[in-house]
């Protein structure tokens, strides 16, 4: 329960971060931290425009999105208090949540029937298709070191591993950091600023969605955001008491959102075929993960 | 002599410009002064004359510093074969002759309307119906942008086949922006409209089109600028080209999602334009060019602001420009990223940056200079690859190169009071022509005069009216989501394609 609140928490305040870090490393002073909720929060009040060539699905999807994504983050775990939902294997589960929410989005963006949003959702099953292995190797691997298959205790007992899980600890940031962008379509894969609806992955999916829909979608973003992000911290927090986990938690977020921030800041935009390539190489990321676990229980002796 | 050769700002009388039959005009034109040297069309419209269709042809001689005009009658009911079947360079002239004047060409391989003018020929041409090229394929798929923008540009419209995120082929479709600029030039007989006029033809190119018009309407005129007035007209040009490459390198910055670069090269922009606001009242240099004066003379103290206002500029502009051509994954969208080789930017007749990107010496300013470039001893830079890269490159050194020649242009400002000079009636029955490099390219104006020295007709070639096609061919076999940067390292202009 405690991580789900953190996180919501965190959803808050993670774009606004991402935003005036970017805002102050351009020289200008950025909106206030909050203005992307308030965005939402307008969002919110508004009703949404359909459009009288799409069905069902297009109006259903945003909430089945949002609602896979709350539901992903029940799972996951902060320290040694369990999610709400944990069960051996709940990786998989976390994993296919998250693989229905997109499924629906993309049949959402070819139901609008525009040309624009057919390139999106392509662009986007396939760039989700090849983050999924590096996320299953990397999980794999702690769960074969560990020797448990729920999140809450692959990350309890990762902890008392050798030095070398302190290794394997960075390299899992980093796919985990990756696989953040490639699912939020943030920079260097996809860069959210731009207005052109030819080089846009997730932006140009959610072009026909407006009013409460939109709003959902975009705090979906920040939820994501914060769900990785609290991935990520889980990785080092290990079994403290709770009042070192939750400063450990907020301050992996904020480095987590400003590392983001000035990534976005200081480099160009992937070419569109280099991000395939660029995401199938995190699962050879992950293969080193994977060896470097079967080096510490000793297979290669 | 079948032809007369003028140099650039020259006005002859009409009867000076040989009248040839239309086979021997496509003969002349085609296969004998194309081949003198490097020589490109500058020019080639049609007007009415003694209810048949005169056309005029003018090619530039760019190692003489010679203009080849000469001109033909013809029938507009009589099909005629084209010279595009000869020589793509007049592909587009070709195709606004036929628009304009129903001329009908038996050979034109391309021959679809090219911005719907509202005095068009043929009125049951509409622009919603504009045949575009089909592929009939399971696999490729059509995208269609526009006409309303993405971005907050101008509308026009882009038609991609696509076989999945490759584009094999784009088509452009423009017209949206046509306002009857060059009928608006017969119709407005006051030469503050005219001026006001040749100002707006391209919101971005002010300085550019201005000057071409003055240029052209002094010439017309018999005025012969005093230096001073050239210095403020050549200052004024090369500050414009700083200011819009300037911008141009910010865009380019943007759409490769490159932030830092986005917004320190917009940051530089301000001061450049703002600079012209100091000047004359406006940020885009309306109101700055006028034929036979000036209404804001260079001062001292506007000078001495300009060179500290360079010196500032310069700093910031080397650093950011250091940092941007060795960011790794800025250049990776850069090279090699569409395209223009050296044999399509010659059989296209690419002009301006676009043409120099792609190694074709091609710069009025060195070939037939105009104001003080002769001075100057312009030497045009050439960049040799013809993709993203050499374009940005190539702007990067053109703002260098035009700093330098305004540092060397203020030196010898010599402030004197202007003797009042008025200008005579334009000559009657002439033909004047006029060429200035404006930053994106050769601009031509056109002007030809009737009895009294009115104007009979007035014709404007801006540099993207080639330039556009070179866009549609660079794209090819490039990502979709590569166009928007090569778009933009074009950066072409859609009101002065549609007048």
């Amino acid at each position: 329960m405690i991580s789900f609140i953190l996180i919501i928490l965190t959803s808050l305040f993670f774009s606004g971060i991402i935003i005036r870090t970017k805002s102050r490393a351009s020289g200008r002073k950025g909106p206030g931290l909050f203005q992307p909720v308030k965005d939402i929060i307008r969002l919110f009040k508004k009703g949404a425009v359909y459009s009288k060539t799409s069905s069902f699905i297009f109006q259903a999807a945003p909430s089945i999105y949002y609602a896979s994504i709350l539901m992903a983050i029940m799972v996951i775990p902060l320290g040694e208090y369990r999610g709400i939902i944990s069960f051996e294997g709940d990786f998989v589960f976390f994993a296919y949540l998250l693989g229905v929410g997109k499924f629906f989005m993309i049949l959402a963006a070819l139901d609008t029937g525009s040309s624009f949003e057919g390139m999106g959702a392509s662009r986007e099953a396939l760039f989700s298709m090849f983050a999924e292995p590096a996320f299953f190797i990397l999980m794999g691997s702690f769960a074969l070191l560990t020797g448990h298959t729920s999140f809450q205790e692959i990350f309890a007992s990762l902890h008392f591993g050798s030095y070398i899980s302190y290794i394997l600890g960075v390299l899992a940031t980093l796919v985990l950091a990756m696989i953040t962008m490639v699912e939020n379509s943030r920079m260097p894969f996809d860069d959210p600023k731009t207005h052109l609806e030819l080089t846009m992955v997730h932006e140009v999916m959610i072009l026909d969605n407006s009013g409460f829909d939109l709003g959902l979608i975009l705090h979906a973003t920040n939820l994501k955001f914060a769900m990785y992000g609290a991935l990520i911290a889980n990785l080092f927090m290990g079994s403290f008491p709770l009042y070192l986990t939750i400063p450990i938690f907020l301050g992996i977020q904020l480095l987590f959102a400003v590392t983001i921030g000035l990534l976005e800041s200081f480099t160009a935009r992937f070419r569109m075929n280099h991000n395939a390539q660029y995401i199938l190489a995190l699962s050879s990321v992950s293969l080193l993960i994977f060896l470097g676990v079967l080096l510490m229980l000793g297979q290669f002796s | 002599m079948n032809y007369i050769s003028i140099r650039n700002n020259e006005t002859i009388p009409l009867s000076a410009i040989p009248e040839l039959p239309y086979a021997a005009f496509l003969e002349l034109n085609v296969f004998s002064l194309l081949k003198k040297g490097p020589a490109h069309c500058v020019s080639y419209f049609g007007y009415p004359d003694q209810g048949k269709i005169r056309l005029i042809c003018c090619i530039a001689n760019d190692d003489q510093h010679v203009i080849y005009v000469s001109s033909a009658l013809v029938d507009g009911a009589a099909p005629l074969p084209s010279f595009s079947k000869q020589n793509l360079v007049f592909e587009k002239f070709e195709r606004e002759i036929h628009e304009n004047h129903g001329i009908r060409y038996t050979d034109h391989p391309w021959l679809k309307p090219v911005r719907y003018p509202y005095n068009r020929f043929d009125k049951n041409q509409a622009i919603g119906a504009y045949p575009f090229f089909k592929i009939e394929s399971e696999e490729l798929h059509e995208v269609g942008v526009g006409p309303i923008h993405a971005g907050i540009i101008e509308p026009g419209h882009f038609r991609f086949i696509c076989n999945g995120e490759q584009i094999l082929h784009l088509e452009i479709q423009l017209g949206y922006q046509h306002r009857g600029i060059e009928p608006l030039f017969l119709e407005k007989k006051k030469l503050l409209q005219r001026s006001t006029l040749a100002e707006n033809i391209a919101g971005d190119s002010v300085v550019g089109h201005s000057l071409a018009f003055v240029n052209c309407w002094e010439s017309l005129c018999h005025f012969q600028p005093d230096r001073e007035l050239k210095l403020s007209r050549t200052i004024a040009l090369e500050l414009e080209r700083i200011a819009v490459h300037t911008g141009d390198l910010s865009a380019i910055c943007m759409d490769i999602g490159y932030q830092l670069g986005s917004s320190v090269y917009g940051r530089l922009r301000t001061p450049l334009i703002n600079y012209f606001q100091k000047w004359c009242g406006n940020r885009l240099a309306k109101g700055l060019i006028r034929a036979g004066k000036s209404d804001y003379p260079l001062t001292k103290t506007l000078t001495d602001d300009l060179l500290a206002l360079l010196e500032e500029y310069q700093k910031d502009f080397e650093e950011i420009s250091e940092e941007l051509f060795s960011l790794p994954s800025a250049l990776a969208r850069f090279e090699k990223t569409g395209v223009i080789s050296n044999e399509q930017a010659l059989t296209l007749g690419t002009v301006g940056t676009a043409a120099r990107m792609s190694a074709v010496k091609r710069d009025i300013r060195s070939s037939h200079p105009h104001d003080l470039y002769g001075e100057l001893q312009h030497q045009p830079l050439i960049k040799n690859h013809g993709d993203v890269h050499s374009r940005a490159r190539l702007r990067k050194k053109e703002i260098n190169q035009s700093i330098e020649y305004i540092r060397e242009l203020v030196q010898t400002l010599h402030v004197a009071t202007p003797a009042p000079a008025s200008l005579e009636a334009p000559r009657p029955h002439s033909f004047s022509l006029s060429l200035v490099e404006g930053w994106r390219g050769e601009i031509c104006h056109c002007a030809v005069t009737g009895e009294n020295g009115e104007l009979v007709h007035y014709k404007i070639k801006d540099p993207s009216f080639h330039n556009w096609l070179a866009l549609a061919l660079a794209v090819r076999n490039n990502e979709i989501s590569d166009f928007p940067v090569c778009n933009k390292s074009f950066d072409l202009s859609y009101c002065g394609h549609d007048l």
